[in-house]
């Protein structure tokens, strides 16, 4: 104890410029700058796979890449939230294969609108979620064994809604163009533009709302540089994926929820007290925040989302069958945020890190198939990935904790 | 300075938990621009009699008066109605929100505007009434985007109590609130509870600690064994007379009171 509290006097002591770069690299270690972490290990990553083949870093590949995230990005959006929270949800899998299975059936079986399916499905997911996440607040059952017998139930209701045929395939255009629709190379450009000139007014109108407010602003040169950034990457992507096929309506979708996500998380009473229900339920509940209908509606929308992203897997796949939301997609969606800096304790994350981890866990994937790795070897990276993640999470808390910083 | 007219006032106040009487006819009062120390030994009914005015366990008889008017506390809520707010020893903060989103918890400012549908934070409006809250008290804090739990302890407690002036209370509890800190920050939250009565605040605090209790109460109000021990000027008595009160000493020989006296320095230590 007094060690920490030393070590912290002699900190401070330290002056200037090196005590700004140390600061700088605590925080990548520590968490706060997790997301810088992913990216730097997401272009390791890339540059590890484009030199052993060098059709990884091909327009084809990577909208291939897109295309093969989004459904499992989807999932995870929702798993934020959980995550969010402190708690954890081991249904999305089997719920995303009993949505799209609902939606097949609707559709093929009983001629129902693609519009009215798809719907009916999210309706699904969202009662299933709001049913765990009821029964886990209300009754106090950990979130861990609700949604694992979430997981066996909603697996069976799978099977028992396909009926013997055991599979059902897709075919109305509406549905199976989610995934497989590109948009032309100016529509690309049209989207491009309104995600770059949204940034740039998200970003002015802050700044100027502060600045008006009397606050210390942040520094223009900041803001300019990120601009600058965000908006060098959504050009280089619109090109890369002009230069094949286009813009996939699918990514359109997984970005629309991510930033749709990220506000709410960020920018609004809601997110903030989902935050504040992961960080300490007590604190909450006395500030007299509703604990209990925020676990509620979280876990509705984890089951919403899961239900989304069983629609794109099954319109990728042009089939829903026994096997839909099965495998490893579970863990994948879970995986994913915690890789990208997600706390898993609670209290600490952000949407983007959905994204960002589906996009790390998706090129390992992507990449090992492109070097014809054994399924052998693939589970065992990712496993050892994952641990990784899960490892640094756990290092950077302990040093928190270590330095006060609970 | 303080005025005549208490703001708040229990009369025969009873709480029975069970066989145990925690308070027994207790009357107590706090004027506006007051700060009243709240001592006793342990078990001695301080927290029972906080928890009476704070709505967290209803007294079963006796009557609160507030502003003059015979008032019900029944639930926490009616308290923070009346304009009585709380600080518990455990504070409840949240570590991982800064010192803005702390504030502000559970009546964040709204965006005005299209904002308003998906209820938006007004982050900038919410910072700078922070702002302006927390140099008012003159309590200094490196950034109000600091996550709160990377703030020393005497910056954590001076947050708990910012946070409960916003809702503008007439009368604030602390509970401990020097407790568990070191010399230089229990100063900082000292001087705090002074401004609280710069702002003519009724101020009742709890503490073990009697030379923090000599520092900044007006008033000593002891409790023993659920009843009323004594109440004393602080300027116009000494830490024996009240150690003497607090553990039933007073009438008895000199020794008794030092070795009291000495088992409660000892608690003080801890």
């Amino acid at each position: 104890m007094t060690e920490t509290v030393q070590s912290a006097e002699g900190k401070a002591a330290e002056g200037g410029e090196r005590d700004g770069r140390r600061e700088t690299l605590r925080r990548i270690v520590q968490g706060d700058l997790a997301s810088l972490r992913v990216v730097i290990g997401l272009a390791l990553i890339w540059a590890i796979f484009q030199f052993e083949n060098d059709r990884f870093l091909s327009a084809e590949n990577l909208t291939n890449l897109m295309l093969q995230i989004t459904a499992v990005g989807l999932i995870s959006v929702g798993i934020v939230f959980v995550l969010l929270l402190g708690e954890i949800d081991l249904s999305v899998g089997a719920v995303s294969g009993l949505a799209a299975a609902v939606m097949a059936v609707l559709n093929v079986q009983h001629a129902w609108s693609p519009y009215l399916a798809i719907a009916a499905a999210v309706v699904v997911g969202l009662a299933i979620g709001v049913l765990q996440g009821f029964l886990f607040s209300h009754f106090g059952v950990p979130s861990f064994v609700v949604t694992l017998a979430g997981l066996l139930a909603w697996q069976g209701a799978l099977l028992q809604v396909l009926g013997s045929t055991g599979s059902i395939n897709l075919t109305d255009p509406k549905i199976t163009g989610l995934a497989n629709t590109f948009y032309s190379d100016a529509v690309g450009w049209v989207f491009a533009a309104i995600a770059i000139a949204g940034y740039g007014a998200v970003l002015a109108i802050g700044y100027k709302r502060r600045r008006d407010a009397g606050l210390d602003a942040q520094s223009p040169t900041g803001l300019i540089v990120r601009f600058v950034a965000v908006a060098v990457v959504v050009i280089v992507a619109i090109v890369v994926l002009n230069s094949d096929r286009g813009l996939p309506l699918a990514l359109l979708i997984l970005m629309g929820f991510v930033v749709g996500m990220e506000y709410v998380v960020k920018m609004t009473r809601f997110g903030r007290h989902v935050f504040a229900v992961g960080g300490n339920a007590e604190a909450a509940r006395r500030a007299g925040i509703s604990v209990n209908g925020i676990r509620v509606a979280v876990f509705g929308i984890a089951g919403t989302m899961a239900a989304i992203g069983g629609i794109l897997a099954a319109s990728r796949l042009l089939a829903v069958n026994q096997n839909s939301g099965g495998n490893e997609l579970l863990l994948l969606a879970i995986a994913g945020p915690v890789i990208a800096g997600t706390s898993l304790f609670g209290g600490r994350g952000s949407v983007w890190t959905a994204l960002l981890g589906a996009l790390v866990i998706g090129s390992i994937s992507n990449g090992m198939d492109l070097l014809a790795l054994s399924s052998a070897v693939k589970f065992m990276v990712t496993g050892g990935v994952l641990l990784l993640a899960v490892l640094v999470d756990a290092v950077a808390r302990n040093q928190r904790q270590a330095s006060g910083r609970v | 300075m303080a005025s005549d007219a208490p703001l708040l006032e229990l009369e025969k106040v009873s709480k029975k938990f069970g066989p145990v009487q925690a308070l027994d006819r207790v009357d107590f009062a706090v004027r506006a621009g007051e700060v009243v120390a709240l001592v006793g030994d342990n078990g001695a009914g301080k927290s029972t009699l906080v928890k009476a005015i704070a709505g967290i366990h209803e007294a079963d008889e006796g009557k609160i008066r507030f502003e003059g008017n015979e008032v019900k506390i029944g639930k926490p809520q009616d308290a923070v109605e009346l304009g009585i707010a709380t600080v518990y020893q455990d504070l409840a903060l949240c570590d991982n929100l800064d010192v803005v989103a702390n504030l502000f918890l559970g009546r964040e400012e709204i965006s005005p505007g299209p904002g308003q549908l998906s209820r938006q934070l007004d982050e900038a409006d919410m910072e700078h009434q922070t702002s302006d809250l927390l140099s008012n008290l003159a309590v200094t804090i490196p950034s109000l985007r600091s996550e709160v739990g990377t703030l020393s302890g005497g910056q954590r407690q001076q947050v708990a109590v910012a946070r409960s002036l916003l809702g503008e209370p007439k009368v604030v509890l602390l509970d401990e609130p020097t407790a568990a800190l070191g010399v230089a920050q229990t100063a900082q939250v000292l001087s705090l509870i002074r401004r609280l009565r710069e702002r003519d605040l009724g101020v009742v605090v709890i503490s073990h600690n009697l030379a923090d209790v000599f520092e900044v109460a007006d008033r000593i109000f002891v409790l023993r064994l659920g009843r009323a021990g004594g109440e004393f000027d602080a300027q116009q008595t000494t830490e024996e007379h009240v150690v003497g009160a607090i553990t039933g000493a007073s009438s008895e020989g000199k020794a008794d009171r030092a070795d009291e006296a000495e088992i409660e320095a000892e608690r003080e230590e801890r």
